[in-house]
């Protein structure tokens, strides 16, 4: 994931302001922590939503990654009553459509870290 | 600045009033604020007012007459109504006025506020996942206060429950039948930890208030309710609001500190001194928050203020006596002035079964919302 570094003050924005002169392009900490979260357990309007119309509740939080910024983000491989504040997440790409042309739309997302492949 | 006075108030009835405009609601509102204080339109000698999704608030010229009185519109979000009435004070506190109109009506559309990314200047993707909803903004806040503060599932049916009883007992709240907290707390899951009877609806309303010099109001006979304090704030570096992708690590403040500690300064009196307090409450959790935000207590003690019943009519402090947003519903432009006028009534006395007992002295409205801005009132009988 790519953020914005302010140029004078250092503070780092998601996403990167694009043709903000303002910033740098900076990358994020790919591991991070929960800060908040809660299930959309209702379809969000269309526009702008464009997930499914079979709608499946989903996971949403602001995650903190270290010395940089916190997050919004879908939260993706983890039951719904097994996410806590504080827990350690990290990045993936998930499917979240797909478009006209068939073609499949995918997105960011935080899941737990999968230990094996850490200490692999 | 001069001493200004609230001599009328009025209001449309909020929820669904199909058949009537928004505007038509606002004028309703504003005939039945000045028969209150007994003039007439020709007397009126200027306006402040606005709704967020009604259209234009001057055009009530065409409801109540072309009396070519100066009226301002007001576009401040969820600050509408509590802008509007600033307005209308400064111009009578300054001396240039000696009795003016704010107004706040609204009529929204079924369902959550729906919007747009750019209208945000946020890119496509943030709505295209599932995140331009207002709903998880409220949930995710709430649920980091919570964890951090101790407060319990149960405190948020507390006051949902709260605000329902108080409610059958006010003419102009839209859910007017209790419901009990076992109801609140296993209804539908909408954003969790919220459920279905924790959430305001967007609903539709109009509220009109009469302000008048110490001159004037005296010549009326209506001295009987003081403005001691009206401020409106927007947010400061660091505060947490809806449709965020990111948050800064350093947390800061919050525009209902900088609104509330700005209005008991003008009013000379703290939080200590006040005896009602009609505080923004689009989901449960909000009012607890905010009690804690506006001074009244500290973080984590809401929960023992809910279960001692504190916040309802017979309590030290009550919290929303005619039911709040979450029995009223929200009108985004008339929601901080239905505070004001839920504040005149209990001041007044004629709150009926939701009157606060022993004679309220100094009564304080809140709201707070997008894009981060509060509003403050104070007033003293």
């Amino acid at each position: 994931m790519i953020g914005g570094r302010d140029r004078e003050t250092g503070r780092i924005v998601f996403p990167c302001p694009i043709g903000d002169p303002r910033f740098d392009a900076v990358d994020l900490p790919s591991r991070g922590h929960i800060w908040s979260w809660t299930i959309q357990r209702y379809r969000p309007k269309s526009p702008p939503y464009i997930g499914p119309e079979a709608f499946e509740p989903f996971a949403i939080g602001y995650v903190e990654l270290p010395g940089s910024v916190i997050v919004e983000t879908p939260l993706t491989g983890i039951p719904f009553d097994a996410i806590r504040i504080g827990m350690e997440m990290e990045t993936v790409i998930i499917p979240i459509a797909t478009d006209a042309a068939g073609r499949t739309v995918v997105t960011y997302a935080f899941a737990p870290v999968d230990e094996d492949k850490a200490h692999g | 600045m001069a001493d200004v006075f609230i001599v009328g108030v009025g209001i449309h009835p909020f929820g669904r009033t199909d058949g009537l405009s928004g505007l038509q609601q606002g004028a309703y509102a504003a005939r039945q604020a000045m028969a209150d204080a007994g003039v007439e339109w020709k007397d009126i000698q200027f306006g402040f007012g606005g709704s967020d999704a009604s259209g234009n608030a001057d055009t009530i010229v065409n409801e109540l007459g072309l009396t070519g009185l100066p009226f301002i519109n007001v576009k401040n979000g969820c600050a509408t109504g509590g802008s509007a009435m600033i307005g209308a004070w400064q111009g009578i506190a300054s001396g240039q006025y000696d009795i003016g109109m704010a107004l706040g009506f609204d009529k929204h559309p079924r369902g959550a506020f729906n919007a747009m990314p750019a209208e945000y200047s946020l890119p496509d993707w943030y709505g295209s996942v599932g995140m331009m909803v207002t709903t998880q903004f409220f949930a995710m806040k709430l649920q980091r206060y919570m964890e951090h503060h101790g407060i319990t599932s149960q405190s948020l049916g507390r006051v949902s429950e709260k605000a329902f009883n108080n409610a059958v007992h006010a003419d102009h709240a839209w859910r007017r039948a209790p419901v009990d907290i076992d109801t609140i707390l296993n209804s539908q899951m909408i954003n969790d930890p919220l459920t279905k009877y924790m959430f305001c609806s967007p609903a539709e309303g109009g509220v009109a208030l009469i302000l008048a010099s110490e001159k004037k109001a005296r010549e009326l006979g209506r001295t009987s309710v003081r403005v001691k304090a009206a401020a409106v704030r927007t947010r400061p570096p660091g505060s947490f609001e809806v449709f965020a992708p990111c948050l800064d690590i350093v947390r800061g403040g919050a525009p209902t500190l900088l609104a509330s500690a700005a209005a008991y300064e003008m009013a000379g009196v703290g939080p200590e001194d006040i005896d009602v307090a009609q505080l923004q409450d689009t989901e449960s959790g909000a009012e607890i928050m905010h009690m804690a935000e506006n001074g009244f207590c500290a973080d984590g003690a809401q929960e023992e203020w809910l279960a001692e019943g504190w916040t309802q009519v017979g309590g030290k402090l009550p919290v929303n006596t005619d039911g709040g947003c979450l029995a009223c519903g929200e009108p985004i432009g008339a929601s901080g002035l239905r505070q004001v006028y839920e504040n005149v009534v209990q001041l007044r006395g004629l709150g009926g079964g939701r009157q606060v007992p022993g004679d309220p002295k100094t009564a304080y409205t809140h709201v707070y919302g997008a894009p981060g801005i509060s509003g403050v009132t104070i007033l003293q009988r």
